[in-house]
């Protein structure tokens, strides 16, 4: 069991999309043509190009369609730049899925705050397509989404789409304004100060880099968000992927098999800390 | 300085006042005028003289600083539930940056001459003003410096390198 889940199983590339300068998605389906096993929001597989390494990336399609694998990656050193360069047709090795998920049900009758920060959101997105997917058992919900620029706004079609429906308020900002900008400029926990939801019946689901998570967690439990209502996913160094070899572990845990997806209650004292 | 009483009750409601003692908040509305300023609007300019403070009450405002060959940059923008302007309560009392009304804005905005004549004679409203702004001041700096980590760069800093 243990040998079959280190065995990447090869897949092609069925489509390859340029998201944005430096991040882009694969579209997968299985060499074998055979089933592609289900997934929860939040988890990620090990992806390995040949001759060049593994890394854990999250699945950022919909749970609903889990034949059609959807990966969304930033190419930002040796494995995921080859990544960068693969083109339809070409294989990749796929482990997974891995991990700990977003709780959707947590939120049943709550309102829904997701908070995503630059790649951050890629993460999210199969939990948007889940919670969208039940709408009606939900309160409010609310996607808060802070990006490096406007060139850098992830699924911008989709954002778009999201912002045009009734049912869900996204609220955009970005650190630095380009171009013809008319939108929120400023850090992403402003957007959770400025509220839209009844924060003691909140769950909320937040993505991006450490310290963003950190201070975005913060806000919300200024706002009076219960701290066990909050849920980060963490990002760590790995190797098996299956709590074998110790790569992932933060303070006592692993992040591979205990997380990605941790409650924030459990896992506050462990955030980084800036001394500013 | 028209319906001074209205604009009392208008400052109770904004959070920036929330919790202010009912005397004070009297006192300051007597300083107080309504504002309004369609979008495209200059609030105020860079290096103009900085005689108001304001308090959005709706629409957005966008705080801006021209950069030689790059034109305008917005550097952030303030909402309902904001206050504009800390430059009236630091000599030599001139605006630092632009603010620009990016949609239609509604605002309170309050003389800093009658302002600061009435904190110099009442200290404890201007410990009470002062310690506001304070708090507005450290969350603008907070978020300016997180603005300036670059957060979302590769590498999560500004060290990281761009594209593949
Ligand atoms: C559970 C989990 C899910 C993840 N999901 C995604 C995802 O959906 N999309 C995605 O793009 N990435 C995701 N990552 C991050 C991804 O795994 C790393 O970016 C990848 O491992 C980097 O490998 P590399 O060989 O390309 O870079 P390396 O050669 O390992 O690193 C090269 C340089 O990139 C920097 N770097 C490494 N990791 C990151 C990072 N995460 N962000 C910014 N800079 C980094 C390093 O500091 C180094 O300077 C996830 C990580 C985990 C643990
Ligand atoms: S990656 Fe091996 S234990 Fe987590």
């Amino acid at each position: 069991m243990t040998a079959d889940l280190m065995l990447p199983r090869a897949f092609r590339i069925t489509k390859v999309r340029r998201e944005l300068a430096d991040t882009f998605t694969l579209v997968l389906a299985p060499d074998d043509d055979g089933p592609v096993p289900p997934f929860q929001p939040g988890q990620f597989n090990m992806l390995y190009v040949p001759g060049v390494g593994e890394v854990p990336i999250s699945i950022s399609g919909d749970p609903a369609q889990p034949e059609t694998l959807i990966h969304t990656t930033r190419a930002v050193g040796a494995v995921t730049k080859a990544m960068w360069s693969l083109k339809a047709g070409q294989s990749i090795g796929v482990r997974g899925p891995f991990g700990s998920s977003w709780p959707v049900e947590a939120a049943l009758g709550d309102d829904v705050v997701i908070v995503a920060g630059g790649i951050g959101l890629a993460p999210l997105r199969p939990l948007i397509h889940a919670v969208m997917a039940r709408r009606a058992e939900f309160g409010k919900v609310l996607i808060l989404y802070g990006a490096r620029t406007p060139d850098d706004i992830l699924f911008d079609k989709q954002v778009r789409d999201w912002r045009g429906r009734f049912d869900l308020s996204v609220h955009v900002t970005v650190d630095r304004a380009t171009g013809t900008w008319s939108g929120n400029v400023g850090v992403v926990t402003k957007l959770i100060k400025r509220g839209g939801f009844d924060p003691h019946h909140t769950t909320a689901y937040v993505c991006g880099p450490e310290v963003m998570m950190r201070y975005a967690a913060d806000a919300l439990v200024a706002k009076g968000v219960a701290s066990t209502n909050i849920w980060l996913s963490m990002e760590r160094n790995m190797k098996c992927a299956i709590g074998f070899c110790g790569h992932c572990q933060w303070g006592g845990r692993f992040v591979c098999k205990d997380g990605p997806v941790f409650n924030h209650a459990a896992v506050a004292d462990l955030l980084p800390l800036t001394d500013f | 300085m028209v319906n001074v009483e209205g604009l009392d009750t208008l400052l109770h409601s904004h959070p920036f006042f929330q919790g202010m003692d009912e005397g004070m908040l009297e006192f300051i509305a007597g300083c107080a005028a309504n504002e309004r300023f369609e979008a495209g609007d200059m609030v105020f300019r860079e290096g103009g003289p900085a005689d108001k403070f304001y308090v959005v009450r709706h629409g957005i405002i966008a705080v801006e600083v021209g950069v030689p060959g790059r034109g305008k940059a917005t550097l952030q923008t303030l909402h309902e539930d904001d206050v504009l302007g800390w430059s009236w309560l630091v000599p030599p009392y001139r605006w630092t940056f632009d603010a620009r009304a990016a949609t239609l804005t509604r605002v309170i905005s309050l003389d800093a001459v009658c302002l600061r004549a009435k904190m110099a004679e009442n200290h404890e409203m201007a410990y009470h003003l002062l310690m506001r702004f304070t708090a507005v001041m450290a969350e603008r700096l907070h978020a300016a410096r997180m603005q300036m980590l670059d957060l979302y760069a590769p590498g999560g800093g500004p060290e990281g390198d761009r594209g593949p």
